[in-house]
């Protein structure tokens, strides 16, 4: 039983992580109409910025600022300089500006700071383990990423639902043109909420630095599941990326956990093993291509 | 990256062929991973090749050289465009670089079959290794499952009874896993594939305490290395169940992106910096002098299939025409490795001795690799018998 709520926690920490992702994509996505496929490498500028101010000054919490400051910075510059230009144009286009920014960062990092992956410490004080329950250890340090992204996921949700500015945000959303037409300043409204999902990753890129390794490349290792996110959670919805997130996190960590140990009750264990691996790194996308059958425009997009 | 433009590269092939068996550059073709999590492995193989072309004046056995470098993206298809594209329009007929084995079993049969030479500085698949085996292929670093092998035999020989054993979905990861288990003579307590783009681990890790083994080992190479040991360690794991790794899992840039919570893990390898014979020590310190990162051991890989392509370079006087000739002259390995004795085996690949390692702190307070004593000596693979040539 521990095992099994160890399990559950591990999917909790990782679907908070997509969560910080998805949010901005789904934004950027819902409010823009923009596919940016950058959106990892601002991931990766977060991680990078973050991670050698924490290293230069041995303090992690300095680290948090500036990752937060280089991604956004970062962000508003791509929407004023490349961004801006494309929302007219077709989505094949922005795919194919983006991907090309994909390219120009990891070159950028590479010339910077070279092939090799940087080394991220955990701050002493989140750097053991707490008994969660009797009998159950967890890292301290993951648990301090779930709270995080609990707390930003409840930011969010003030901010949008509480806000002049979040406001303009789910009208953006739902009807951009009406929006446009009743005076608002679309463009500075693009350029913060761009810069707000640009921060969001930044604080995902810095979070995940102590657990995995900040080296060229990193975004899109997770892009691509979060971009599965926003499918299934409805484009545009913050409240639909959120428990798409989590939903996503709990069941590819659950697959991953027990798919092989069932499928050993039916078959030979390494054919099993092979077998549960590939199946459960496919799981997230079947459920995608299910949701899209049922639901084309997302989980958590009402029906209209 | 030497990109040439195309229509000046083929008018400089079509000028060789027609100046054919003169004295010419030998052109010799690099196909790697440079971008990505995984571009340190090929910039260091990339780089180790380099500096044995640079420590003899741009000459390889003599022979004037001109290395073509692309990227191969991580992706086998690119691997076979890369390769087509340098033979047509380069003419090249020397090819090594390639650092992952799903990129190899795509281009090398295809590299070979067309009648050109391979020299694999890193990948060598099972598949390539046995029946599959070929001519114009051959390996300087080891066939994938011997890497394992040795860890498992050390594994065996430091008492373990029962192995948890994990591996990404892969051909490498399967040859790794039943290398693994060829020379481990314990239990195997759990057995887990993980994916070859995972970044988190904590699914796995938290089977891995479940089961309670005797020991780990797992084969997760470069930013995978990183991210699990990493992970390994957070979750409490290092203090309580010890690691037996094989090379690639435990690099010199893993070592360096783990810190002080390396120490003490125990790897296998057939190449460590403080080996002490003169090659080596000229090697390491050519290194130390040309570039200001860690040395790793895909280094050391690509430096000797360097050497391999220089020694026959050598014997025939640059002459890469006369195939058989050139094949006679490789498969005699007549050079001096880094790593020591090294000769090819009936399947071409090496026969070498491996080696037991533990991380110490170093005399400067960071860790290092340490050799602590020989595993397994002269050994080839399990794969050599079926090779038919």
């Amino acid at each position: 039983m521990t095992l099994f709520i160890e399990q559950m926690l591990n999917g909790l920490q990782f679907g908070v992580t997509l969560f910080l992702l998805a949010a901005g994509l789904t934004l950027i996505f819902g409010i823009m109409g923009v596919i940016n496929l950058a959106h990892g490498s601002i991931y990766m500028v977060g991680a990078y910025a973050g991670t050698v101010v924490a290293t230069q000054t041995g303090s992690f919490w300095l680290g948090i600022p500036a990752a937060l400051a280089a991604a956004a910075l970062v962000g508003a510059a791509m929407e004023f300089l490349v961004i801006r230009r494309l929302y007219q144009r077709d989505h094949l286009d922005q795919v194919l500006a983006t991907f090309s920014l994909i390219l120009i960062f990891n070159q950028v990092i590479t010339l910077i700071f070279g092939r090799q992956p940087l080394f991220v410490a955990t701050p002493e004080f989140l750097s053991g383990s707490i008994e969660v329950l009797p009998g159950l250890l967890y890292p301290a340090y993951r648990l301090a990423i779930i709270v995080v992204g609990l707390a930003v996921a409840l930011g969010l949700y003030l901010l949008i639902n509480k806000t002049r500015i979040g406001m303009l945000v789910r009208a953006g959303s739902t009807n951009r043109d009406m929006v446009r037409a009743l005076g608002v300043d679309v463009r500075l409204l693009y350029t913060v909420v761009f810069g707000l999902g640009a921060l969001l990753a930044g604080l995902a890129g810095f979070m995940a630095g102590p657990i995995l390794a900040v080296q060229v490349g990193m975004g899109e290792q997770i892009l691509i599941t979060t971009f599965v996110v926003v499918v299934v959670g409805g484009v545009g919805s913050i409240r639909g990326a959120f428990f798409a997130s989590l939903l996503l996190g709990v069941i590819d960590t659950a697959l991953r956990a027990y798919l092989p140990g069932l499928l050993r009750q039916i078959m030979v264990g390494p054919e099993a093993d092979a077998l549960g691996a590939g199946i459960s790194s496919m799981g997230i996308y079947l459920l995608m291509a299910i949701v899209l059958l049922i639901r084309p425009k997302g989980l958590f997009i009402p029906k209209s | 990256m030497n990109m040439k433009i195309p229509f000046l590269a083929a008018g400089l092939s079509a000028l060789s062929v027609m100046s054919a068996g003169a004295a010419d550059e030998v052109k010799i073709g690099m196909i790697t991973t440079l971008s990505g999590p995984a571009g340190y492995l090929g910039q260091d193989i990339r780089d180790g090749f380099k500096l044995a072309m640079e420590m003899n004046d741009g000459k390889l056995g003599g022979v004037p050289v001109e290395l073509i470098v692309e990227d191969d993206g991580l992706k086998p298809g690119n691997g076979r465009q890369i390769f087509e594209r340098m033979q047509s329009d380069e003419g090249v007929k020397l090819f090594t670089g390639i650092v992952f084995s799903n990129v190899a079993g795509a281009t090398v049969p295809d590299i070979v079959d067309s009648g050109s030479f391979y020299i694999s500085p890193n990948a060598a698949p099972s598949n390539l290794a046995g029946k599959g085996c070929h001519e114009n292929y051959f390996v300087v670093s080891w066939q994938n499952d011997s890497l394992h092998e040795s860890a498992g035999q050390y594994a065996t020989e430091l008492g373990y009874k029962n192995a948890f054993v994990l591996a990404p979905n892969y051909q490498a990861g399967k040859d790794a896993i039943s290398g693994f288990k060829r020379f481990f003579k314990g239990e195997i307590a759990g057995e887990i594939y993980t994916r070859l783009d995972q970044t988190d681990y904590a699914a796995e890790l938290a089977q891995v305490r479940a089961a309670e083994p005797d020991v780990v080992f797992q084969f997760h190479p470069g930013g995978l290395g990183i991210t699990f040991l990493k992970q390994y360690q957070q979750a409490g794991l290092a203090d309580s169940i010890p690691m037996v790794l094989a090379a690639p899992s435990l690099d010199g840039v893993i070592l360096q992106a783990i810190g002080d919570s390396a120490v003490g893990l125990t790897v296998t390898a057939h190449w460590n910096s403080d080996f002490d014979n003169e090659a080596n020590k000229e090697f390491v310190a050519a290194w130390k002098e040309a570039y200001d990162r860690p040395l790793t051991y895909y280094a050391s890989q690509g430096y000797d299939a360097a050497l391999a392509y220089a020694s026959a370079l050598k014997a025939t006087g640059g002459n890469i025409d006369d195939a058989d000739a050139f094949r006679e002259s490789l498969r005699k390995a007549d050079f001096t490795s880094v790593r020591g004795d090294f000769s090819f085996g009936p399947n071409q690949h090496p026969v070498q001795n491996w080696y037991a390692l533990k991380v110490e702190k170093g005399e400067d307070g960071t860790p290092m690799l340490k050799t602590i004593g020989e595993v397994l000596s002269g050994h080839s693979d399990a794969y050599a018998a079926e090779c038919q040539m």
